[in-house]
């Protein structure tokens, strides 16, 4: 116990920290770019995972404490090395340039990972809480609902979110900010590990580089493609149900067929 | 005086274990009763230092650098040679043995020479275990190669950087001592004075750099392993701190300086090129396994591309005169033979002096990988000076100073006459005769400090008996320290009009010019003429800015000056009574018809130590005899 | 050629620093970086000023003492190279040149462009060796050590130990320079007995010395001029991880 405490509190223990809870968030956003893509599945594709993963019921919780404990490990560990390492280097050199040979990604994890951090907290409230006030569509998500299912329609959510082009934008950008610090964390994730050889690193390392811009094609195609027209018809077929709920029911849901 | 040599009697293979078995021994109880100054940290102080430490003694050790990890040590590229014979041809103790004294000339002692063979089978041991990455063969067996015109592969490497690796691995020894508290190290901290006690050595006056504080260390002996003075030269391939310093300083207390005038000049080194330059770089020796060394035979060629040259119009002088040996005829002899030819007007470069090192052949028979691959880092710091490409146009370089073999007398033990101080390494005068052969001064310091002195300083320290050594408010600490002060001020006070670093320029060029390669009387009475003159004018008009309680490296700087211009006239002074030639000491007058050096073991085959008499007062030449009983002194020839 | 210096001056540590403008006389190209400071220096202490005070020793590259940030790069603009072996043909006519010391928490300056390094040896002093008595080793070749592993070896033991490493780093990490250790004594048989131990103790030395953490930036091995490996850093992590698990009866 000792030891691990020992290790805990050094520099190098608290790379392991934020690079295991980096790996986790690494997976989550892999798996959560996946996800994603489901949209161009279809409404109802879509909703089906988005129904299986809201009845996990606890397990969802569990997944959820989990993910936050992963962004607080990584952030925490972040913010005493943070310190650490700016006590270590209080005076900068005179020349202005950036630190020779380091990476635009490399210096800028912290920055961009507190904007991640900031996106993600919008990115919760707009799409998970569905707070009505910070989606700017004057709709409220949280009671969407999939005609033929009557589950909630992610789908129509999703579609409504990004149909608005400065929260597109924000997405876009934020999540170009997350790949880049992907690029880099994904690669030194194995180096802080040790999982690292000579004849490995290209591989890792241009791995990283690869996957990153895979995750960001992969996250901003989603925006990107509803801002150009993607699902408008399906807007508008919903629109269309809802005007006639407010006339009989026996209608509405015949034209819905 | 008489200089006691202590070396014990009876057959030469037998009189080192003859030795440890008759020193007296200390107490294990009370080792840590006994306190010991270590002056130096390269391969001699830290080795010392570390072992003395692991021996239960109580270390206190002063570098001047900001590390003890500095020394000049670690600028060894070739190699270190040890009798292990693991290539089985045909090497042994006593091979190794001989071809040192050989290689010194007959002017080194047999018993330390034979003792220093012995023991260098435990350096390659002792390294090995420390972690030392020595090259490997593929079945992960340790490598050799011929090194310095050895004529068996004796030379252990860990690729260019012997020097470093060996000083590392001692390093690494002396840290743990640091660690375990048995070990005090003082870095940042010059050697000023010694301090003696009723004759005997019991500390030191040092001089901490970063704040200018002087202050006394006292102790049961005192060791000094400050390395070689060839900087005296000014250009050499030292380190530009690289000091004499703490010998001379000893010297002026009374220690004997040994055969100060055996200087090496070492003949791969990158030619000087202006008079703003600083240092001279060495080319690992190695290269003259696979280059072949000329000048054009005509000087009218001399200003011509090599490659314009033909073949016919060269002169490959060594292979020419030494065709046993040819281009890996020794250091002496080589750096002689390029002083010859540029002096006859054959010299290349822009100020002619310089001799082509070609690899052309070489390249032609070994194709240009395999030349990149055995000397690619060598080609690349050439490269880097000179911004010239080795692989299509022929290194020039010329013989620079490198070594001093000269130093502190000591005696068997490595104690000087002063009682109670040691000096290992290139500080003292006693493995190496007038010449040391390539890969043997890693050797040297290691096996000083390893092997010789943890084994030899608990006679006298036993003779002493624990507890005695006088506390720093002794009289003699005060004396010691009004001197050191009083150098300081002096030297801060002058306020004149050059720098110190022209005064160094200058005795480097009076010696150089006149003390170098070749000697003879006429110029070494006028060096002797120059060099008084010289130190008169340093102390009357040397400027030296800034203070005395800050780092100033100025100061640091004149005080070494100070020292050297003293050090010069010695050198000088004792190459002009050394009237033969002898390995790296010269005489023109001294020569055979064609012009080999002439030794006179008639009336030469002694040490001729120093002995200080007081400023301004010619120092006393003692003599002690070398008294060869296994080997018969014949003439050196590589022909 | 000449040019402009830009070069911090210091009295002390406690003192506040500031950047000095100096031009040198006429230069050679062949001169090296070091030997125009002399030459700067020389019409300083002619001028009655204090010349710049800047570490140096054997002007070879291999010492480890010359250091300085030149334009703001460690050791100059040439990679694998110290400031000893820059020259000035690197540099054109003209130009102004930013000299400043190492910048680092645990690397105080002294005086000008000195720094001392002390806490380097610290980290060493930790565990950076393998203990045998003098006199104790077997025979050299009784432990056969494989070419590669050897070679690997050496490769780490190639550092210099000049800090350019801490001194590149935004974090003023010492990372590559105790990994180098560790990897070289690591990677031989002569170091296993001692292995986990050492790394605990040089990382925990690093920590306790002020050095800041990898960030994995590679600035270090950029900037070195035995061109050390970031593998040997990841070595280092991988020895510190399977160490801190084993745990030991002792210091942790």
């Amino acid at each position: 116990m000792i030891s691990l405490w020992r290790m805990l509190n050094s520099t190098v223990g608290k790379k392991y920290l934020m690079a295991l809870s980096g790996a986790g968030l690494f997976l989550f956003a892999s798996g959560h770019m996946i996800g994603n893509l489901q949209l161009f599945l279809g409404p109802e594709a879509l909703n089906r995972y988005a129904h299986f993963l809201q009845s996990l019921g606890e397990i969802l919780w569990v997944i959820r404490l989990g993910l936050l404990g992963l962004i607080v490990l990584h952030i925490g560990s972040a913010l005493m090395l943070t310190l650490e390492n700016k006590a270590a280097r209080p005076a900068d050199y005179s020349h202005g340039k950036p630190p020779f040979a380091a990476s635009l990604a490399s210096r800028t994890m912290l920055g961009g990972g507190v904007l991640v951090a900031l996106f993600v907290v919008y990115h919760l409230l707009h799409y998970t809480v569905c707070l009505k006030a910070v989606n700017f569509t004057g709709i409220d998500f949280a009671h969407l609902t999939d005609p033929e299912t009557g589950h909630h329609d992610v789908y129509a959510m999703v579609l409504y979110g990004f149909s608005v082009w400065y929260v597109s934008l924000f997405y876009i950008v934020s999540v170009g900010f997350l790949c880049l610090h992907l690029s880099h964390g994904a690669s030194a994730m194995f180096q802080s590990l040790g999982l690292r050889s000579h004849a490995w690193w290209p591989v890792i390392s241009k791995g990283a580089m690869i996957w990153s811009v895979i995750l960001f094609l992969g996250y901003s195609v989603v925006p990107g493609s509803v801002l150009l027209g993607y699902g408008r018809s399906y807007l508008e077929n919903l629109e269309k149900i809802q005007s006639a709920a407010s006339t009989p029911a026996e209608v509405t849901s015949k034209e819905a067929h | 005086m008489k200089l006691e040599s202590k070396i014990p009697s009876g057959p030469l293979a037998q009189k080192w274990d003859k030795a440890r078995f008759q020193n007296k021994l200390v107490n294990p109880a009370n080792k840590r009763k006994y306190e010991i100054i270590v002056v130096g940290a390269g391969l001699a102080g830290a080795s010392a230092s570390a072992t003395l430490g692991e021996l239960g003694y109580k270390v206190k050790n002063f570098v001047y650098h900001d590390s003890p990890r500095r020394a000049h040590s670690i600028a060894a590229q070739g190699g270190i040679n040890a009798a292990k014979n693991y290539q089985n041809d045909g090497d042994s103790v006593y091979r190794l043995f001989y071809d040192t004294v050989k290689g010194g000339d007959f002017r080194a002692r047999e018993a330390n020479v034979y003792r220093l063979a012995q023991v260098s089978v435990n350096i390659i041991d002792q390294c090995a275990a420390q972690g030392v990455p020595f090259a490997r063969e593929y079945g992960g067996l340790l490598d050799n190669r011929s090194f310095g015109g050895a004529q068996v592969s004796r030379t252990f490497y860990a690729r260019g950087q012997t020097g470093q690796q060996l000083l590392l691995g001692a390093y690494s020894a002396l840290c743990k001592e640091i660690a375990s508290g048995s070990v005090q190290s003082f870095t940042h901290h010059e050697m000023l004075d010694l301090v003696l006690v009723d004759g005997h050595a019991k500390g030191v006056i040092v001089r901490n750099l970063l704040t200018g504080a002087i202050s006394r260390h006292c102790a049961d002996a005192v060791v000094l392993a400050t390395g070689g003075y060839g900087n005296v030269f000014n250009l050499s391939t030292y380190a530009r701190n690289s000091n004499a310093t703490a010998i001379w300083r000893a010297y002026k207390r009374g220690a004997c300086f040994a055969n100060p005038c055996y200087t090496q000049i070492h003949p791969t080194c990158i030619p000087v090129t202006g008079d703003y330059q600083s240092k001279l770089t060495l080319m690992s020796e190695s290269l003259r396994n696979d280059g072949r060394i000329w000048v054009p035979k005509k000087k009218e060629d001399c200003g011509k591309h090599p490659n314009d040259i033909p073949e016919e119009a060269r002169d490959y002088y060594l292979e020419r005169k030494y065709p046993s040996f040819g281009n890996l005829a020794p250091r002496d002899i080589s750096s002689r033979s390029a002083k010859e030819v540029c002096d006859e007007g054959r010299g290349v470069g822009e100020s002619g002096r310089g001799v082509y090192l070609d690899f052309a052949d070489s390249i032609q028979r070994l194709g240009e990988a395999k030349v990149r691959e055995r000397y690619g880092n060598l080609f690349d710091i050439y490269h880097e000076i000179t911004n010239e490409n080795a692989y299509q146009v022929p290194m020039r370089i010329y013989p620079a100073v490198h070594y001093t073999m000269g130093g502190l007398w000591v005696d068997y033990d490595l104690m000087s006459n002063i009682p109670g101080l040691f000096v290992l390494g290139e500080a003292n005068f006693s493995d190496h005769g007038a010449n040391r052969l390539g890969a043997s001064a890693l050797m040297q310091g290691l096996a000083d400090g390893y092997f010789v002195l943890p084994n030899t300083i608990c006679n006298y320290l036993a003779s002493v008996g624990p507890g005695k050594r006088p506390g720093v408010e002794h009289e003699a600490f005060k004396e010691a320290e009004d001197n050191v002060r009083g150098i300081t001020q002096r030297l801060l006070a002058s306020q004149g009009k050059r720098t110190v670093d022209s005064f160094h320029k200058e005795l480097g060029h009076i010696l150089w010019e006149h003390c170098g390669m070749g000697r003879n009387e006429t110029d070494l009475k006028k060096a002797l003429q120059l060099i008084p003159a010289l130190r008169e004018e340093f102390w009357k008009n040397v400027k030296v800015p800034g203070e005395e309680d800050n780092l100033n490296q100025s100061l640091e700087r004149a005080g070494r000056v100070a020292d050297f211009l003293e050090v010069g006239e010695l050198l000088c002074l004792d190459a002009l009574e050394r009237a033969e030639s002898c390995g790296g000491h010269f005489r023109e007058e001294h020569q055979y018809p064609d012009g080999e050096a002439r030794r006179d073991d008639e009336n030469f085959a002694h040490v001729a130590a120093w002995e200080y008499q007081g400023r301004d007062k010619k120092p006393v030449r003692h003599v002690e005899p070398l008294v060869y009983e296994e080997v018969k002194m014949t003439t050196r020839s590589y022909k | 050629m000449k040019v402009k210096l830009k070069v911090w001056r210091q009295k002390d540590t406690r003192s506040a620093g500031e950047f000095r403008l100096y031009e040198t006389p006429d230069l050679n190209v062949n001169m090296s970086f070091l030997e125009m400071l002399d030459v700067v220096n020389e019409q300083l202490t002619l001028k009655g000023e204090e010349p710049i005070a800047f570490d140096h020793d054997c002007r070879e590259g291999i010492c480890g003492t010359c250091s300085l940030v030149i334009n703001g790069k460690p050791h100059g603009p040439h990679r694998g190279v110290a400031t000893c072996q820059t020259y000035m043909r690197s540099f054109q006519d003209g130009d102004i040149i930013i000299v400043e010391p190492w910048r680092a928490r645990p690397f105080p300056v002294v005086k000008d462009l000195v720094v001392t390094r002390q806490a380097l040896d610290k980290i060493m002093q930790a565990g950076g060796y393998i203990s045998v008595r003098t006199g104790a080793a077997p025979d050299a070749n009784s432990i056969p050590i494989s070419k590669e592993n050897a070679d690997l070896a050496m490769d780490a033991a190639a550092c210099i130990g000049c800090g350019a490493c801490v001194a590149a780093c935004k974090n003023a990490s010492a990372m590559l320079f105790t990994a180098a250790k560790v990897s070289q004594l690591g990677l031989l048989p002569q170091g296993q007995p001692e292995r986990y131990r050492r790394v605990k103790r040089m990382v925990e030395a690093m920590d306790e010395a002020g050095f800041g953490a990898c960030t994995v930036t590679g600035s270090c091995e950029a900037v070195c001029p035995k061109n050390i490996s970031l593998d040997f850093i990841a070595r280092l992590n991988r020895d510190y991880l399977v160490a801190s698990l084993k745990g030991g009866a002792k210091h942790g």
